[in-house]
């Protein structure tokens, strides 16, 4: 579904990607891990289009979508929900799905996906009135994923979900989002929680420094000595 | 909550109220009852709620900070000025020639500059508006600090009132459309709002294109009210003034902006014996505005006579 070959990617003079290559199939589940600072989030916003490449290519569904802007990638289903929380703070909850809708001509179709969503959030459910800026941090990554939802993505990016979490939260995100791939959404995962992440993903590339220095099943990483001892504390 | 949502549309009520208020001012007009003194400063405030609703598309709705709303406003006065005095076009296609000069640079200006955020983008809209000024005070054409004179008297109050009414029309479907909501959301948060599809690029400068063609046209308008127009109408102080009614009414409301600009309009004529400390006042106000009520007079909502009733005591709808 997507192949990423030999991307490089430069901050001017910094080259924070330095050749990497992955590949995600449909319907599987696959997470990015590494360090603060690894490069995961430049992978993720390059695939999506804000940052330019400098070399390599990116292929979504067989074709070439190097260059592709951003907001044009929405409506062919490959759909970011960025780091950080980006709710749109003065807009009740509703409106925020309602813009994750923006691409979509579909009405019925679109009213389908709100019940779907929530479903999956009953907690957003509860809050459709509420402004996003007044959720908790734990409900505004979950609206931020929903809102995604909304507008009907084939690939599912996302990037550091649990990042400033409570334990209990992030398992609830993770289940979450082992539910979404479950409904037939294919998921690139990008965490710095190695633990959560390989225990829901089907496969891993561990990345460092801007370049992918493992990859395998996520069974099999999570056992391996050197990821355990880098990302799994012990 | 509800209440907040509730509060974004102005009611029925506000409607009736408006239409009163400007059938009122208009029979007083068409009576000839009127003193040209306050037909001035009728004009000046229908001139302003153009202008500050045309700011607030770019800087409230849209969350831009645009300082240089005098430049577009210079390239409209003087545009269609010029079309009037050589080439002697009807009036209404001099304005909207001028108008749509000053949307087109909008659109060349706004390419470059808005990939600028916060106070780059202010500092570059305000060198912008300078530039725009520099070039009326050196060009042959417009005859420098003198300006241009006789310029046809040709618009009519009630122009100026046609105007001012399908700027605020528009601006409200505006908002109340998909495209407004795109500019909406550009405000809330730009990297969500092109994370989902949303071309913040083309909005933002479709909002800023779109504001210098009313800025543009309220320039015209201002030309052919005058007969007379110099660079030093178009100055740096002329959009901070623009820019203090739009805060003052709230970044977003539009009922807030109109309010605050008849205020603004008003206020110093009724104090023209300070007229010298006008900026004063202006300062003195968002100073006051900014500790008690940052938020502006209204917020992001629009203004409610159902509310104002309440807030008098006429009870009128239940009590919160
Ligand atoms: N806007 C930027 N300008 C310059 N350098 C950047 C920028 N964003 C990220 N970097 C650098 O690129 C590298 C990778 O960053 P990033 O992709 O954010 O890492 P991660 O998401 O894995 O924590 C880091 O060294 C970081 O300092
Ligand atoms: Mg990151």
């Amino acid at each position: 579904m997507l192949e990423i070959k030999n991307l490089h990617v430069y901050y001017g003079q910094i080259h924070a990607l330095k050749g990497v290559s992955f590949v995600v199939r449909k319907g599987e589940i696959v997470t990015l891990i590494g360090g603060n600072g690894a490069g995961k989030t430049t992978t993720l916003k390059t695939i999506s289009g804000l940052i330019p490449l400098k070399e390599g290519e990116i292929l979504y569904q067989g074709e070439s979508i190097t260059g592709v802007k951003a907001h044009d990638l929405v409506s062919q289903g490959l759909v970011q929900v960025p780091e950080g929380r980006h709710v749109f703070p003065s807009m009740s909850v509703q409106e925020n799905l309602d813009l994750g809708a923006y691409t979509r001509k579909d009405k019925k179709a679109v009213k389908e996906d709100l019940d779907k969503v929530f479903h999956l959030f009953p907690r957003l459910k509860e809050r459709r009135q509420q402004l996003a800026g007044t959720l908790s941090g734990g409900e505004q990554q979950m609206l931020a994923m929903a809102r995604a939802l909304m507008s009907s993505p084939k690939l599912l990016l996302l990037d550091e979900p649990s990042m400033g979490l409570a334990p209990l939260l992030v398992r609830e995100i993770f289940n979450i989002v082992t539910e979404i791939n479950s409904t037939g959404v294919t998921i690139l995962l990008v965490e710095q929680n190695a633990n959560m992440a390989l225990s829901i993903a089907n496969r891993g590339y561990v990345i460092e420094t801007g370049r992918v220095v493992l990859e395998g099943e996520a069974a099999s990483l999570a056992a391996n000595e050197a990821v355990k001892k880098a990302y799994l504390g012990g | 909550m509800t209440l907040e949502t509730k509060q974004k549309k102005p009611d029925g009520y506000l409607m009736l109220f408006l239409a009163l208020l400007i059938l009122s001012v208009n029979l007083l007009l068409i009576s000839g009852k009127m003193p040209a003194y306050y037909k001035g400063i009728l004009g000046f405030a229908g001139i302003n709620i153009i202008l500050a609703v045309s700011l607030n598309l770019i800087n409230g709705i849209t969350g831009q900070f645009s300082l240089g709303h005098a430049g577009f406003m210079a390239v409209g006065a003087y545009v269609s000025a010029l079309i009037s005095i050589y080439l002697k076009w009807p009036l209404i296609l001099a304005l909207l020639l001028g108008a749509v000069v000053a949307a087109l640079l909008g659109i060349i200006i706004g390419l470059p500059t808005l990939r600028l955020k916060g106070d780059y983008l202010a500092i570059a809209t305000l060198g912008m508006g300078e530039i725009i000024r520099v070039v009326l005070l050196n060009l042959e054409i417009t005859k420098g600090a003198r300006g241009l004179t006789a310029i046809p008297r040709s618009t009519s109050i009630y122009l100026v009132e046609l105007v001012a009414f399908i700027t605020v029309i528009f601006t409200v479907n505006l908002m109340r459309s998909t495209h407004g909501r795109a500019l909406l959301s550009i405000r809330e948060d730009e990297i969500a709002s092109e994370a989902m599809g949303i071309n913040t690029t083309f909005y933002k400068v479709f909002a800023f294109a779109t504001g210098a063609f009313f800025a543009g046209l309220a320039g015209g308008l201002f030309a052919h009210l005058m007969g007379y127009i110099a660079p030093k109408n178009f100055e740096f102080m002329r959009s901070i003034e623009i820019l203090v009614m739009v805060v003052l009414g709230g970044l977003g409301s539009i009922t807030g902006s109109i309010v605050a600009t008849i205020i603004l309009t008003i206020l110093p004529e009724a104090l023209r014996s300070f007229s010298q400390y006008r900026m004063v006042l202006y300062s003195g106000l968002l100073i006051i505005m900014m500790l008690f009520r940052p938020q502006g007079l209204m917020g992001t909502k629009e203004l409610q006579v159902r509310e104002v009733f309440r807030l008098f005591g006429f009870g009128g709808g239940k009590n919160v």
